[in-house]
């Protein structure tokens, strides 16, 4: 039972990665015991400020355990932290689909 | 009143502090002494290693307020995140978080609006100072220094700017780089802003964003064109087209520039350089006693 969020640039499986985490397009939740995934529009990707502060708060309400993405700043790691959702990184140019193949073993 | 000119650039390491301290030096021994050096530039704020003699005569310590959200009396109704422009405060219902960010709080004061159930109350955070120097017959400076890790450059300089001593004839405001914030709030107020340029592609690409800048801000400007002999026409067509007046040509050389790097600026002047800022200072007498 873990919830899984990969940055993504699209809403597919064959969407690029995005390794932004505060400014990705879009974030694929993965329910990792169901093996569903969805995908959910980043609404503060845009925003003048603070995008990866509210992009952290999001996580924290979905039950986040684990986060995919290629970097974290230092506003959303704050916040991550204090929850303890983990933060992976990884810097692979790759599409959600072979993320998610890694994933589920 | 007090005559004030702001030297900026956009491209940093154009020349900005030595053409300011190079100016205020000039405008002392032609015009007036009662002119005061006002460092701007408040993350690397380097006036004063040109002046090794000046002596600091206090300090003004800065402050900015941020909110305290008080867990106890918070209800998580998110009024106050909903309020804040900047997203700075983070309530999430959910998990009990009650968070705020004080990197990203411009103390605007609307969270302590918000709130309806007294949870919210202002504490000062240190940003900066802003240090007063002197060196008798020489120099009156003063400058802004922002605090290592705070993202408060524009409060600083804003604060910096209460305390010009408007007794001064002439006030130079040496600018931050770039073409943000920072820098419309050091030029904002002035009567007259010299822009310092270089012959090369990235001076004159940074300069066309300084242009349009300024002429939103609808202020009178003109252009220095320093380490001349370097790089290419490009500029000179640019100011042409453009119509925008040189002020003067400071040439490239390397003993100035080694003259620079020892802090010993003010020390032999090259001749051809300080004919130069002699006739520049002669020109901008015309703009100061307009």
């Amino acid at each position: 039972m873990s919830n899984i969020i990969i940055t993504s640039s699209g809403n597919e499986l064959t969407s690029q990665f995005d390794k932004r985490f505060g400014r990705a397009e879009w974030f694929c939740l993965l329910d990792n015991e169901t093996k569903k995934s969805r995908f959910i529009k980043n609404k503060f990707v845009d925003s003048n400020h603070g995008a990866g502060t509210k992009a952290a708060e999001l996580m924290i309400e979905l039950k986040v355990d684990k986060i995919i993405s290629g970097d974290f700043g230092p506003k959303a790691k704050e916040l991550l932290e204090e929850v303890n959702i983990q933060m992976v990184i990884i810097q692979d140019s790759t599409n959600i689909k072979k993320i998610v193949d890694r994933l589920i073993v | 009143m007090s005559f004030k000119i702001a030297i900026a650039s956009g491209k940093g390491g154009t020349g900005k502090t030595s053409i300011s301290v190079c100016l205020q030096h000039f405008i002392k021994n032609q015009l007036t002494d009662k002119i005061q050096l006002v460092d701007c530039d408040v993350e690397e704020p380097n006036d004063l290693l040109f002046f090794p003699n000046a002596k600091k005569k206090k300090a003004h310590k800065l402050t900015q307020l941020v909110p305290v959200i008080d867990k106890s009396k918070c209800t998580f109704c998110r009024k106050c995140a909903d309020y804040c422009e900047f997203n700075a405060i983070s309530i999430i219902p959910s998990a009990s978080i009650v968070h705020v960010n004080s990197n990203l709080c411009h103390s605007c004061g609307a969270c302590l609006v918000a709130c309806e159930h007294d949870a919210i109350k202002e504490t000062e955070l240190p940003i900066g100072q802003i240090n007063f120097y002197q060196e008798e017959n020489h120099i009156k400076l003063i400058e802004g220094e922002l605090k290592i890790g705070s993202a408060m450059q524009t409060m600083v300089i804003k604060e910096l700017k209460k305390y010009v001593d408007t007794a001064n004839k002439i006030i130079l405001y040496d600018a931050p780089p770039g073409t943000s914030c920072p820098v419309v709030e050091t030029i904002s107020d002035v009567d007259f802003i010299i822009l310092v340029s270089e012959p090369t592609p990235f001076g004159l690409h940074d300069l066309k964003l300084m242009v349009e800048l300024i002429k939103e801000l609808n202020k009178p400007f003109s252009v220095i064109i320093n380490k001349v002999g370097l790089g290419n026409h490009d500029i000179y067509d640019y100011l042409k087209l453009e119509q925008i007046d040189i002020l003067g040509e400071i040439p490239f050389t390397q003993n100035f520039a080694t003259q620079y790097a020892k802090g010993e600026l003010l020390n032999n002047i090259p001749e051809d350089i300080s004919d130069e800022f002699e006739k520049i200072t002669n020109r901008l007498k015309k703009e100061i006693y307009a």
